[in-house]
């Protein structure tokens, strides 16, 4: 591949990247995946109201803070990210 | 295999409601969304009862729903959003009562996703545009406008994306006609996904950002961003803008954020206003954290506006803006009434309030005033420092009490959640009934599900004698009551005059000497009376023109209309008379001799308009059906003959709508009943006469008696054999439903100011005066109530018994009560016995932390209907499965096994420990005697008797125990399964395990080497919720996700298994992809769309083939049903396929991607978008059904058998 021609691609990727939040890619850490993972999965539980119910009923809460408690662990459903390593 | 998929019982759960003209007139509407069906609620103001207007599966999920109405419009539009990634505009059309599709927009791919909009909805309230969002990122803009022919027009969207913020609501801000504003409420994780450190994550702020529309650079731009609480939860529109007029200002503009614990009011460049929401001055109360709120509404009155807020608690709170102009001056709350905690709240104009409850039954209550003048504490802002701003802010508090402002109208029965349910025949009628637990807290209810109409009765009263007939009357054709109820005895005929009480009259001019025939008000002011011996024409002013039968003759059967009257003698002749224009009736010259004797005749009600109706039913003893003519041309010719398999018991001709067979006219149906208890319905051919599409339908063991009768306004027909029926006209569709209510011999109309849409009948000598109340709803339930939010139930396998166990998180158990109050009650403290004392029903048990448990069992009696035992559970334990067992070392006795655990947490789930309870079952199944507690090292989710042992799913074992002295005694284990055992199912020695997360398990167990061995699982992980054998092989089950699917495992594997003495070759073999030897292969693959919470293989009429019933979550119940010939499944499946592209979803999903949302559909056709068939305009009808080689009424009918041989609904 042509130095150009790589250039080319990634910026595409990046695009997509950027477009389509949750795209994984080849060099993804653990820790981006899985949160991607938990936001997706929590976005999914908001989005269908049966599940949404289920787990309310099982815990005892209003569906009303069932969503909002799961919205609000969007923000960082896995804890903080591992610290870099120096490079 | 090949499934068909119905829906017995659509889901009952309400996740939105909104409230509209949707049909253009004064009157306001409510649309609800069920999940996957909108459905349009009307209230009556006058009434204050709610009732459906329609319903429409939208083959999708429905996640957000608003009305919106264009500037200076008077009807209302819903706009859906949903998982098919496109904005949809819907309009009700109350003519054709349809919801018309008038945009549909597409902006992303479709599925329930993080950054495809559809989650949220806004609209600017003057109707300009609307904001569609996703949970994170995505918002897209659309501008609404009407163009030149007043056609609702939409732009292309204009993106208002912000990358990584995760979105918790949006709502329109109310700036009048300056460029449209929208209000969100973000929080952005860019910052806190750099940070290792977690001192982001600590700082990040929710951003409240103003998104305005310019709309005279078709753009869209972040206008205001500010950090509000960190813990807000929602936004609400406060009323703003200038009226044109006067320049007044509506109200502040801005915007509510509900928070944890606070209310703020915010507005761009203004002072922030804050006020605490009350907390409950319980006593018991010792939860930590703050409330949020959970509903909300806003409503505008004439220069006023206020808002009803609920916290999660269901405690409804008035909120009101004290403003001038655009200045806030205080933001005041106050306490206002308790209702079921909400997914919606709407308040109509003429002074309602629904309540879409989130869990159980949903109500409609009347405002009876609006908490102004009460004693009630009220919180301002304006008397907090800086507003309400200043932290801390005082926490405060009000005394929850009965309703005062609201008073209960209407209640809609809702069956959501179905937590678990058994199918079984205890009452011993034709069909089984469904026995569910429902509910959720005190609002728990166990309910008897019966497939049938719910009577009401009004009047039952004894009568002198066992009458064979009975009739009511009117005196004149304009009457809007009947006069007269006539008896007719075996000798005698006996009159009543309907008044302010029924009583005897004899001065009618009917002959009460003789039985009666017919009765019936005739011409104008008119009436006749049929008997043996001849016909009495009685004149408004008592003149009686009688009409004598030839000697040796008699009347064996008559029918009549307003205008006609036809008779036939014992001699086999028919005698046709007809009203004149004088009102005299006239015999037809020539009496027609049939050559048989006539059992029964009917003719229909004369057509608006018309002089007569044209065709005469006759059913003759040679087992035939006549049509005679009754035109004036070819008086009593016949035209055709259709022959019978059994002699005729009645007749009965009826015009009624049913738009599967004609949208526009009623039809003429000819209904017949044979004395073997069938029922045949024909239709007759307006243009020839000729009878066709029969359908035949087995109504019970007693020769069949039909009668025309008035249901809800509309013709109807009941069918009265050993079960009472009716034929009626609902949403356009016709259908045959059972009544629940005793046997009837005879049943006529009844209509009287009391009881104005009622019928009248008798059963033995007692005569009866009841109605119909709600022909939408085809399960009537029996409800008793529970104590807390049940979890399984379990029939006594010989009593009619079901014992239920019931266990609710962070709620103090009674113990807990009793503590808590001693200690108060120590220490001194005045306690609020009356606070502690209100009903939980509405205002929930005492409120704990999480790991608070109240738990008991219930032992119910739904014969009944009552509660026998109730047994609640100590040590903050909680009840999670149960067994009724056998042990083979204690012979003859019964054993309940209870499977508890203490001080549980949900999730991750753990506990301190885990509990088998012995019980001993006495005294017929009604008495538990306590013998023994089983320490666990888990919470035991599933129980089953196995082979005289017991088998328990503890955590990620399972276990076989059998009964000691002291303790149950664990016989063996397996220790392989991945998460947890949450379904346990059994045939032989066989043993279905379903895990929580990794699908089904085939187990067996081999007793000489006393081995558990699992030989085959499942290739796919599933979160299995329900499951049931459909064979040895086979099993059915339902996962988390809304799918069900069905698995087999080969024959050969099967044999090999059973075969092995030992197991020693299972326990041998290698396994495949780390799991067991041997996969099982998925047959079919459906999603529901609900969670199922319960399958059952059960037959649900009498002789019928084996289905699988299923529970759903949301309240909905389903069958499938297997296809038994290969035709059956080439003929539907194309049908299918015609339908997905003949009746697309509303909301614009792909039928065949939204039954295959987790995994593709296989082999399951969905049998709710077949019957659609039934409502399509007729060329498309009939074009698919010329492509499938067959009639639209064909097709019809084989729908109908499908639907009516497995299910009898």
């Amino acid at each position: 591949m042509s130095s150009e021609l790589r250039y080319t691609a990634n910026t595409q990727l990046e695009h997509l990247h950027a477009r389509y939040t949750g795209t994984g890619h080849a060099d993804i850490t653990k820790y981006d995946w899985v949160t991607h993972q938990h936001r997706d999965t929590y976005a999914s539980i908001v989005g269908h109201a049966p599940l949404l119910s289920y787990l309310a009923l099982a815990d005892g809460e209003a569906t009303g803070r069932v969503k909002f408690e799961m919205t609000e662990k969007m923000l960082q459903p896995c804890g903080p990210p591992p610290k870099k390593e120096e490079d | 295999m090949h499934l068909y998929n119905l829906t017995l019982q659509p889901p009952t759960a309400v996740t939105q409601a909104i409230v509209g003209n949707f049909s253009g007139v004064r009157a306001q509407e409510i649309i609800v969304s069920r999940g996957t069906r909108l459905e349009l609620l009307k209230p009556d103001p006058n009434t204050g009862k709610v009732s459906t207007i329609l319903t429409h599966d939208v083959f999708g999920t429905i996640r957000s729903l608003v009305a919106f109405r264009l500037t200076g419009g008077t009807k209302d539009y819903a706009i859906v959003g949903s998982d098919s990634g496109r904005l949809v505009i819907l309009e009700y059309d109350p003519k054709a009562n349809a919801f018309v599709k008038l945009h549909q927009e597409t902006y992303g791919k479709s599925g329930v996703r993080r950054i495809v909009p559809g989650q949220y909805l806004a609209v600017d309230p003057k109707g300009r545009s609307v904001m569609i969002a996703a949970m994170e990122k995505a918002k897209l803009v659309y501008i609404l406008n009407r163009d030149a022919a007043a056609n609702l027009t939409i732009s292309s969207p204009l993106e208002a994306h912000k990358n990584h913020a995760i979105i918790h609501h949006i709502v329109g801000v109310d700036v009048g006609f300056e460029n449209p504003l929208f209000a969100a409420l973000e929080v952005d994780y860019s910052e806190s996904d750099q940070d290792p450190t977690g001192a982001a994550f600590e700082k990040a702020e929710k951003m409240l950002t103003y998104y305005e529309l310019d709309l005279g650079l078709n753009h869209v731009v972040r206008k205001w961003s500010e950090p509000t609480d960190k813990r807000a939860s929602m936004l609400l529109q406060v009323p703003g803008g200038q009226t044109s007029s006067e320049g007044k200002h509506d109200g502040p503009s801005g915007v509510l954020i509900c928070c944890e614990g606070y209310i703020i009011w915010r507005h761009m460049d203004t002072e922030q206003h804050r006020i605490p929401i009350p907390r409950r001055r319980h006593p018991l109360d010792e939860r930590s954290r703050e409330v949020i709120i959970v509903a909300a509404v806003m409503h505008k009155m004439k220069g006023a506006f206020f808002f009803l807020l609920q916290s999660e608690d269901g405690d409804l709170f008035k909120v009101t803006i004290d403003h001038e102009d655009e200045d806030v001056k205080a933001l005041k709350i106050k306490y206002f009434d308790t209702v079921p905690v909400a997914s919606s709240l709407c308040i109509l104009k003429s002074g309602f309030l629904f309540v879409a409850s989130e869990f159980g039954n949903h109500y409609l209550y009347q405002f009876q005033k609006l908490g102004d003048d009460d004693d009630e504490i009220e919180y301002s802002s304006a008397s907090y420092p800086e507003n309400g701003m200043a932290n801390p802010l005082p926490q405060a508090y009000f005394r929850p009490r009965a309703l005062e402002n609201l008073v209960l109208a209407d209640e809609l029965n809702s069956l959501d959640p179905i937590v678990d349910a058994k199918v079984t025949n205890l009452l011993n009628t034709d069909t089984p009934q469904i026995f569910a637990v429902c509910g959720r807290g005190a609002r728990s209810s166990f309910r008897m599900l019966r497939h049938g109409l719910d009577v009401e009765e009004t009047v039952s009263s004894e009568l002198p004698g066992i009458p064979n007939a009975v009739w009511t009357v009117k005196l004149k054709a304009e009457d809007q009551y009947d006069a007269y109820i006539v008896l007719s005895f075996i000798n005698g005929t006996l009159v009543l005059s309907i008044g302010e009480t029924i009583e005897e009259v004899s001065d009618t001019g009917f002959l009460s000497s003789s039985p009666t025939i017919a009765v019936q008000q005739i011409g104008e002011d008119s009436l006749l009376q049929v008997y043996p011996h001849g016909i009495r024409h009685v004149l408004a002013d008592r003149r009686v023109n009688e009409w004598r039968c030839p000697q040796h003759t008699t009347i064996v059967a008559a029918t009549t209309n307003t205008r006609q009257v036809v008779i036939a003698l014992s001699s086999a002749q028919l005698v046709y008379f007809e009203l004149d224009l004088e009102g005299q009736l006239n015999e037809y010259q020539d009496r027609k001799a049939l050559g048989s004797g006539v059992l029964a005749m009917s003719i229909a009600e004369v057509p608006e308009g018309r002089q007569r109706t044209p065709y005469l039913a006759v059913g003759c003893e040679d087992q035939t059906v006549r049509i005679i003519s009754l035109d004036p041309d070819t008086t009593l010719e016949n035209i055709s003959l259709q022959a019978l398999t059994a002699p005729p018991s009645s007749i009965c001709i009826a015009e009624i709508m049913d738009a599967s067979i004609d949208k526009n006219q009623l039809t003429m149906f000819v209904n017949i009943g044979l004395q073997n208890g069938v029922l045949l319905r024909t239709v007759l051919d307006p243009v020839n006469g000729q009878l066709t599409d029969t359908r035949t339908r087995f109504l019970g063991s007693r020769p069949v008696r039909l009668i025309r009768v008035n249901v809800h306004g509309s013709p109807s027909i009941l069918a009265l054999s050993s079960r009472s029926w009716l034929n009626y006209t609902y949403q356009n569709l016709l259908h045959f439903t059972p009544l629940i209510f005793d046997p009837l011999e005879y049943a006529w109309s009844f209509s009287a100011e009391l009881c104005p849409d009622g019928l009248i009948g008798i059963s033995g000598n007692v005569l009866r005066i009841f109605q119909v109340p709600n022909l939408g709803q085809k399960l009537k339930q029996d409800v008793i109530p529970l104590s807390y939010t049940p979890r399984k139930m379990l029939q006594h396998p010989t009593e009619r018994l079901f014992y239920v166990i019931e266990s609710d998180h962070r709620v103090l158990s009674p113990e807990a009560v009793d503590t808590k109050l001693q200690k108060l009650k120590g220490t001194g403290q005045r306690v609020d016995q009356e606070v502690i004392d209100l009903p939980p029903e509405i205002f929930g048990r005492p409120r704990a932390d999480a790991g608070a448990w109240a738990s008991c069992i219930q032992v119910i009696d739904p014969v009944n209907v009552r509660s026998v035992l109730e047994i609640t559970l100590d040590n903050n334990e909680a009840a999670f499965s149960l067994a009724v067992t056998t042990f083979t070392s204690r012979p003859g006795e019964l054993f309940l096994v209870i499977g508890t655990a203490q001080d549980v947490i949900v999730a991750p789930r753990s506990c301190k420990s885990g509990f088998l309870r012995t019980y001993k079952i006495s005294e017929n199944g009604t008495g538990l005697e306590f013998l023994h507690k089983t320490e666990l090292d888990d919470v035991p989710l599933a129980l089953l008797a196995f082979q005289g042992r017991l088998v328990g799913g503890v955590g990620k074992a399972l276990r076989m125990f059998d009964i000691g002295k002291k303790r149950l005694l664990r016989k063996c284990e397996n220790k392989s399964f991945a998460t947890a055992i949450v379904t346990l199912t059994t045939q032989g020695s066989r043993i279905i395990v379903g895990d929580m997360a990794e699908s089904i398990y085939y187990a067996t167990y081999k007793p000489p080497e006393n081995r558990l061995l699992v030989f085959a699982d499942d290739s796919q992980p599933r979160w299995i919720t329900a499951s049931t054998m459909v064979d040895y092989d086979t099993v059915c089950a339902g996962d988390r996700f809304g799918n069900v699917f069905v698995n087999r495992l080969a024959a050969k594997v099967s044999e090999q298994v059973d075969e092995d003495p030992t197991g020693a070759g299972i326990l041998h073999e290698k396994g495949l992809f780390m799991g067991a030897p041997h996969k099982t292969d998925m047959l079919c693959h459906y999603y529901v769309g609900d969670i199922v919470t319960s399958m059952h293989k059960v037959s649900l009429v009498a002789g019928g083939r084996d289905i699988v019933l299923y529970t759903g979550l949301h309240g909905s119940i389903g069958v499938l049903i297997p296809f038994v010939s290969k035709e059956d499944v080439d003929f539907i499946r194309t049908l299918e396929q015609h339908m997905r592209t003949e009746a697309p979803s509303l909301v614009g999903r792909d039928h065949l991607a939204y039954r295959g949302y987790y995994v593709p559909v296989k082999a399951v056709v969905d049998g709710d978008l077949c019957e659609l068939f039934s409502l399509l305009p007729t060329q498309k009808q009939q074009s698919i059904a010329a492509e499938l080689d067959r009639t639209y009424s064909e097709v019809l009918k084989k729908l109908e058998q499908m639907r009516v041989t497995t299910t009898g609904f």
